[in-house]
């Protein structure tokens, strides 16, 4: 078994099967993270580089941890603070980074396509960290990863996507990855955050916090993008708060001991109560180790052999 | 699988494992901080079954783990496709005990270079034995196994099949002729 492409561009692209290899191969590597000496050597020599052109905290430091944990070296390349605040093109950029011999690199960008183009220009493998409102696979994959672990399988679970799913990468990652593993997928939140159409994905959409919850396995709590709501689609903040937030009475709707997620960042007390956020159906902090695991298979899976 | 010849059977493997057990009892004088820790994966079931004999001869059951050198191995970059990853599974501290490595067959020595630095990255154990089912020879790296079922002198267009009732329904030891390269280098 084999990943068919050198890149992960999105979770659209891959296969039920290659999904689940990629689950497969991030057990073991949480052992590793678990260990006391957390290295092995299997990308020695290996050269993997960050470039962010938004801001990411989680995405970077799981990234570069991952690299690291299997003996690659990383460079991060902060835009802010690089030639692309000069105007370089992201094309010359890649010219850049493949002169210095990098194996992988993981790309954010804001506009969406932006890994694609990249893995045009460029030989190394290309991992889409977040492209503007498109996909955030690895963010997908490890909350998969989450829920397998937690709930047995994904199969069949009802998976509740709450939150701005217009603007949501994450929500669109997540619906091309768990539809293909079979989970029932509904999406939630207010008309306004729900694009037209994205019931063709195979998702069912519901307008009341309520009703979506109602027998849900695991609810996905998304991040209100504070950046992006200039456009004034819901009135405020507090009313969000007041009708979508996943409080512990709403989260009692779903079946006892439904799991919680969230890709993090977290809002608390606008899109999650903090008594939520920290309590026992959390599996929030989880998340981020398990995004290390995930982060690992994958680029054992894309660079650590021969192709 | 193009069969040459039988070299043990069911019988044979069994004596031949139960030796082993007494010889490392006698070498270590007991099974004071002695752990086995078998190579995945026709290496666990043989560790599994040396922890067996081992607890009827001295009624002690050994810790045992289980070790996985794929991420350790020398050869990753020319493989294609990745072999899969399983899980290592030592649950307890290697720090300070004398590991009984298990492997069915000693060959080149990588496969048993790999498992020494994976459980160097796990802890400090006091000392690192080998206990193989079968010596082939062809050694490319100075190793050398302290416990050995049958050494069987072999060519390299030869292939040694250690097969185990818990994987392949039948215990016994296959002498077989390499099939023509269909891929890879």
């Amino acid at each position: 078994m084999v990943l068919k492409s050198k890149h992960l561009l999105g979770l659209k692209d891959l296969t039920r099967q290659e999904i689940e290899l990629i689950l497969d191969t991030a057990g073991p590597m949480k052992e590793i993270i678990q260990r006391d000496i957390k290295k092995v050597p299997t990308l020695r020599g290996k050269l993997v580089v960050t470039l962010f052109y938004e801001p990411s905290t989680r995405t970077r430091t799981s990234f570069e941890l991952a690299a690291k944990y299997m003996g690659a070296d990383t460079v991060s390349i902060a835009t802010s603070t690089s030639s692309v605040a000069k105007g370089e093109s992201l094309r010359d950029t890649a010219q850049t980074l493949a002169a210095m011999g990098a194996d992988a690199v993981i790309i954010r960008h804001s506009a969406a396509g932006s890994p694609v183009l990249l893995a045009r220009y460029i030989k190394a493998s290309v991992i889409n960290g977040g492209d503007g409102m498109h996909e955030h696979p690895t963010q997908a994959l490890l909350d998969m990863f989450t829920i397998r672990e937690k709930m047995g399988r994904i199969e069949g679970l009802k998976v509740v996507i709450l939150g701005d799913i217009l603007h949501s990468r994450v929500a669109r990652s997540n619906i091309w990855g768990l539809t293909k593993m079979g989970a029932e997928v509904r999406v939630v939140g207010p008309p306004t955050l729900i694009p037209e159409g994205i019931e063709n994905l195979g998702v069912k959409v519901f307008y009341r916090v309520e009703e979506a919850l109602r027998g849900a396995d695991v609810v996905n709590v998304l991040r209100i993008q504070r950046e992006r709501q200039k456009k004034g689609l819901f009135p405020s903040l507090r009313e969000y708060a007041l009708l979508y937030q996943l409080t512990p009475e709403r989260l009692r709707l779903a079946k006892p001991g439904a799991l919680v997620l969230h890709p993090g960042p977290m809002n608390r007390g606008i899109e999650i109560s903090p008594a939520v956020a920290d309590g026992l159906q959390s599996a929030i902090t989880e998340q981020v180790t398990n995004g290390v695991a995930v982060r690992m298979a994958l680029l054992y899976l894309l660079i650590g052999g021969g192709r | 699988m193009n069969v040459k010849a039988q070299i043990m059977d069911a019988d044979k493997m069994r004596r031949a494992l139960v030796r082993i057990a007494h010889e490392i009892l006698e070498r270590n004088k007991g099974t004071e901080n002695l752990v086995l820790v078998g190579i995945r994966r026709r290496g666990v079931p043989l560790a599994k079954r040396l922890q067996r004999i081992i607890e009827e001869i001295e009624g002690v059951k050994l810790p045992l783990g289980v070790l996985d050198i794929t991420l350790y191995r020398d050869d990753l970059t020319t493989l294609s496709p990745h072999p899969v990853i399983h899980s290592t599974e030592i649950p307890f501290n290697i720090t300070g005990k004398k590991v009984v490595l298990v492997d069915d067959v000693l060959f080149t020595g990588r496969t048993v270079r790999a498992a020494l630095d994976a459980l160097m990255d796990l802890g400090r154990p006091r000392s690192i034995q080998l206990a193989v089912l079968i010596d082939r020879g062809h050694r490319e790296l100075p190793i050398r196994a302290d416990y050995v079922g049958k050494n069987v002198p072999t060519s390299l267009k030869e292939e040694i099949a250690v097969q185990v009732k818990e994987i392949d329904g039948v215990d016994q030891v296959l002498i077989c002729a390499v099939p023509e390269r269909t891929a890879g280098p």
